[in-house]
Order: structure tokens, then sequence, then C-alpha cells
């Protein structure tokens, strides 16, 4: 099999013994693209053009074709703009933002800073969970200063008319305010409810005002399109995935961690790039983006490459490249009995379906693990599923509800034992029955 | 007692700085993370009063602040924070173990604090984006990552 290259983007620097320090970062092409434009070398519609022309995709989760958003902003209108970088991650399986935070604070910097200048906004925050206190936000406040410090940011920067203030704003947990007008409301100082769409935060964001809201490693990879051309970029990907993206393999995997690698890798690669599945253990499914996308059966994934069109056409979703690897001893149901805890949890509360439908599945799933399930259990989870998808403010419903479709679409059987056993789990079958 | 230290106001002034001018309610939850850390890790009703009076906010935008995020304790709870992630890449790797493991060993539930006044085992946690260092916990704002049942006797051991 050919090597894979690895840490082409935000990872560039990893390799260094600091890799987040200012002089590391410049040796490796940093500010060399922000340089070009506090010289007037580069206009916003020329930023944007080639943001576009890159195929870089929002890697928040939705993937949405990030120099498209860009050109939503009314850039020209005299009022306040701004830009707002999320690096809320939280959701479950997902930690690489915490890597860019931790190891390449100044490639996140300069991606706002160009993101900024490309839409006229002038002052941006970025706003980091605040479970991050002790390491990342540090970190990344440290490395604001240093770009303070060698005037890359400020008020007319090196006498180049533009302007930009960067602030660090510290969450306070909350899965929902990653959702991006939740996010500005918790900005705003209130409970991170989600909005009503439309209005877009492009027309009434942050304080009513024009806003963009990207994710972390979709700013921190602006600096290498712009130093290297979209073409670089995007030649490293595949259709309609360009450049690399960060896998945060976990579960039961021999090597997990945080890897930077093409788009378009092919599942095999990766699996066997982290050393196969814990244990040598038989592969029994995956979920490939974060808790939120649907799981897929070991079968489906291995023929997979890593990218939006390949996982989509296998019924599921990129999502943020949280690859959730699950052996043959798992217990489908229990898992998804802790997926559905956590939408409950965290559920804002505002819509009906979400509020109360959350806990249902969550009481139902219960009822079946503790041997009280009923077969029509099975047909009423999804059937709820089905009730809140589509039927909320925000996409957190959504997530509450395929993974219940899709674990129970391909893993019924299991389900379906677990009842009929009153509650002894498929995974079980040689086992004392313990519990 | 209590009232907002000289230090915590200073805090809080440095904040402000980041938002317009009229926009003070942006430093609640900023304000709110400086005034618990000074009072062992929770907050009480004063502090949440004086929060509101020195941001010249109404009381309640502080208390819904207060109570919508779960980094903040409204109740009284042990002074070490114990919060154990069991989300899905920990559960995968042996969370529901490892809560047992501190449940017992500490004699309380997760929710609880030690009579001692110590510990406070966090309610439920949900992923905290460590997923890769699976199985984890955090500990007073510090990551533990890659968890064994001796590593979590030897942190916890060493908690003054
Ligand atoms: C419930 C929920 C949670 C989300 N959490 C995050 C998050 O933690 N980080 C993130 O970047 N995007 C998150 N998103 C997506 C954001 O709403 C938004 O689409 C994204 O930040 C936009 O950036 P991008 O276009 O660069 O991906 C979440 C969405 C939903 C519905
Ligand atoms: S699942 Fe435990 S840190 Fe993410």
């Amino acid at each position: 099999m050919k090597s894979i290259p690895e840490n082409l983007v935000c990872f560039n620097t990893f390799e260094a013994d600091k890799p987040w320090t200012y002089e590391t970062y410049r040796k490796h092409g940093g500010y060399d693209a922000w340089d070009r434009i506090l010289k007037g070398e580069l206009s916003p519609e020329q930023v944007i053009e080639e943001v576009k022309a890159s195929g870089l995709r929002g890697r928040g989760g939705a993937g949405f074709p990030t120099g498209l958003k860009w050109s939503f902003m009314p850039r020209l209108q005299p009022i306040q703009k701004y830009l707002v970088c999320n690096s809320d991650e939280s959701e479950p399986g997902t930690c690489h933002d915490r890597e860019v935070l931790r190891k390449n604070p100044h490639a996140l910097i300069e991606g706002m800073a160009i993101a900024a200048y490309a839409m006229g906004a002038t002052i941006a925050y970025n706003y980091i969970r605040g479970e991050f206190m002790e390491e990342p936000i540090p970190r990344f406040e440290l490395a604001v200063k240093e770009a303070y410090e060698h005037k890359l940011l400020g008020k007319n920067i090196q006498s180049s008319n533009i302007d930009l203030e960067l602030h660090t704003f510290v969450g306070a947990g909350a899965y929902i305010c990653g959702e991006e007008t939740a996010l500005l409301e918790s900005l705003e100082g209130k409970q991170g409810k989600p909005r009503f769409k439309p209005p877009f935060p492009a027309n009434f964001g942050l304080y009513g005002k024009p806003t963009t809201i990207n994710n972390t490693q979709s700013l921190a990879s602006v600096p290498s399109i712009i130093r290297n051309g979209a073409k670089w970029f995007k030649d490293i990907g595949v259709e309609n995935s360009g450049g690399t993206a960060q896998f945060s393999v976990s579960g039961h995997i021999e090597r997990p961690g945080n890897y930077e690698l093409p788009m378009g890798t092919s599942f095999k690669e990766l699996l066997e790039l982290c050393g196969g599945v814990l244990g040598g253990a038989k592969l029994k499914a995956v979920i490939p983006g974060g808790s939120s996308v649907p799981v897929m059966p070991a079968e489906t994934i291995l023929g997979c490459t890593m990218d939006y069109d390949s996982l989509q056409k296998a019924g599921s979703s990129f999502g943020t490249g949280a690859v959730i690897v699950m052996d043959e001893t798992t217990c489908m149901v229990k898992v998804l009995r802790r997926i559905a805890r956590f939408y409950m949890a965290e559920s804002c509360g505002q819509c009906t379906p979400c509020r109360e439908g959350t806990g249902w599945l969550y009481r139902m799933l219960t009822r079946i693990i503790e041997g009280q399930g009923e077969l029509e259990d099975l047909t009423k989870l999804v059937e709820i599923a089905n009730k809140i998808e589509g039927h909320t403010i925000c996409a957190l419903g959504d997530a509450a509800a395929w993974p219940v479709q899709s674990f129970l679409k391909h893993f019924h059987h299991e389900f379906e034992y677990m009842v009929n056993n009153k509650g002894r789990s498929i995974v079980s079958i040689d086992d004392e029955v313990t519990v | 007692m209590k009232t907002l230290s000289k230090h915590a106001k200073e805090k809080i002034d440095l904040l402000l700085e980041r938002f317009p001018e009229d926009r003070q309610r942006s430093a609640i939850i900023g304000a709110l993370h400086i005034v618990q850390h000074e009072n062992t890790g929770y907050l009480t009703a004063e502090l949440m009063n004086e929060v509101a009076e020195y941001l010249s906010i109404p009381t309640m935008q502080v208390y819904e602040v207060a109570t919508f995020y779960s980094m903040f304790n409204t109740m009284p709870v042990g002074r070490h924070n114990v919060a154990i992630c069991t989300n899905i890449s920990c559960m995968l790797r042996g969370a529901d173990e490892i809560v047992d493991h501190v449940e017992k060993k500490l004699g309380i539930k997760i929710g609880d604090s030690t009579a001692d006044g110590k510990i406070y085992l966090k309610r439920e946690e949900e992923c905290l984006a460590a997923c890769c260092g699976a199985p984890m916990m955090m500990v007073d704002h510090h990551y533990h990552e890659n968890l064994t049942l001796d590593k979590i006797d030897k942190i916890l051991g060493d908690l003054d």
C-alpha cells in the first residue's frame, strides 16, 4: 500500500519541539499569507475566490462550502461585522480542535485574520469551551498576545488600513452552544438557545450585526490555502472534498489519535494506519463522523473512502471526522442508550419534540436494557425518532434521531434479542448472565 | 456574607474590555467563572447578586446563565471537582468500570460530594473532547487521559 501523506495542513508544525510558538509557525510559512494581505497584494474578493476554488468545506459538521458562506456577508455595508470561531468542540468522539488550539494556535489566528479581512469584519471572537481552561485556552491566548506583539493584529495593522481585534470567549459547558445561533446567544451572555432562522447570522448575528461562524479546523486550514494556492489544497483531496481532514479515531482501536490525512483516504488505510482494531478483534461497526451521524456496519464502511460523497452514498455522513470504532464485543443497545442519554441531557428544551422525545427514547432504551422491553417498543423508538427529525429549530433534534434510526436499521436483531431475553445482551451469549 | 473581591472585580473589568460598551451582559459567563473559582467551586445567591449589581444587569439574567451551563454549581460542592467522562468513546474503553471504582472508593454516588467536603464527583459528565485518550477524567480543569484504576487511585490520593 502506498504511504499516505500526513499532517499537510493544520498539523504541519506538529513535528517541531514546541509546535505552538510564533517562531515555529513562521518557520513553516506561517503568516506569509497575512503579510501579503497587509501589503495590499490580495483583495477580499481574491481571497474569497481562492477559498471557494479550494473546495474547503466546513468541518463543524455540516460541510457547507466555506468560501460560499463568506460571500453571503454584506461585506461593503458600513456597519460593524463580526467573525466568530467555533471552538466549542463537544460532539462526542471529536477532539481535533483541541489539538489545533494546543499545538498550532497561530494557524487559527492567521485563518481568523484572513477570514475577517475577506468579510470586512473588524472584531473576531473565538468561542472556546470552558473545559479547555487549563491548557488549550492559555495556549491560544498566549499566541494572540504574540500576534499583537508582532503587530499582526490591532488597529490599522502595519499601516495597512486593516483593523482586527481578536478576543477569546470562554464557554461554560453546554453542547448546544456549538450550534451557531446558540453560540451567539451565549456570547451575548444568555442561555444557549438556538434562534429561529431566517434571519441568518450573515444578516442578523452577534448583537444583531452581520456575523459569520466557522469551525476551528475550517479557519485553521485557510492560511495554507492562501499560501500554497487553491489548487494545491483541492488536489490533496477528492471530488467535492478538497484538502485534508482531521480524523479523531477512538474506541476499539490499537492507536487512537488525531490523524490529519487527505480527504478520500480509504477506511481500510485509516484503520491500518491506526494499527487495526484493538487486540486484533473483529470489527463490528463504525460511527464515522461523531455520535450524531448514522452508524455503519463493518462491511459497509470497509468499502468506503473517508470523504463527504462516499460516506453520504453509503447512508451516513462525514460529520466532524470523528471515527468511533466498535469491535464485535460491543453491545449496540447499550451504546445507543448512552448516545440517547447525551441528547436528552443536552437538549435545550425549547422545542417539544426534542425536549420530550429525547427523554422518551432514553427511557424506552433503559426499559429494554432492564428486561422490561416489548417488541413493539422497537417500532415505537423509530417512530419517535422520525417525529423529532426535521421538527425542531436546530439540528440537535436530527442528531438525536439519526443514531436511533440507524442502530435499529442495522442492528435490529440485537435489540430484538434483548427484548426476547429479558435484557440479556446478544454479545454475552457465551457468558454467565451477570448483568 | 461574601463580597466580590478586589481581585475578582479587576478581572471582570478586563473581561468587559472585550465587548462593546453597552454589552456587559456578555461578561456574565466569564464573571461567574471568576467568582466560582474564588469561592472553592460553587456559586451562592449573594455572589450572583453581586455580579449582577457589578455589571448593572438584572439578577435574573445572572441566575439564568448560572443554572443553564454545566460548569456552574449553584449548590455547595466539594472543593475538588472530579468529572469522569462516560460518553461513547470513553464508555467503549471502560468508563463505567471507572465510575464504579471511584464511587466505591469515595463511598459516594455520582453527583455527590464527600462528607469532608474534599471531593465533588460531578454529575454524569459528557464528552470532554479528549476521546483519543479514553478513558479520561478532568480533575479541577486538569485532563487525565488513558486512565487505569491504579492511575486513578494515585490521582485521587494526591488531592489535598
Ligand atoms: C447541536 C449542534 C452542535 C454543534 N456543535 C458544534 C461544535 O462543537 N463545533 C463546531 O464547529 N460546530 C458545531 N456545530 C455546527 C455549527 O452550528 C456550525 O455549522 C459550524 O460551526 C459552522 O462552521 P463551519 O461551516 O466551518 O463548519 C453544531 C451544530 C449543532 C446543531
Ligand atoms: S467520549 Fe470521553 S472525552 Fe470524548
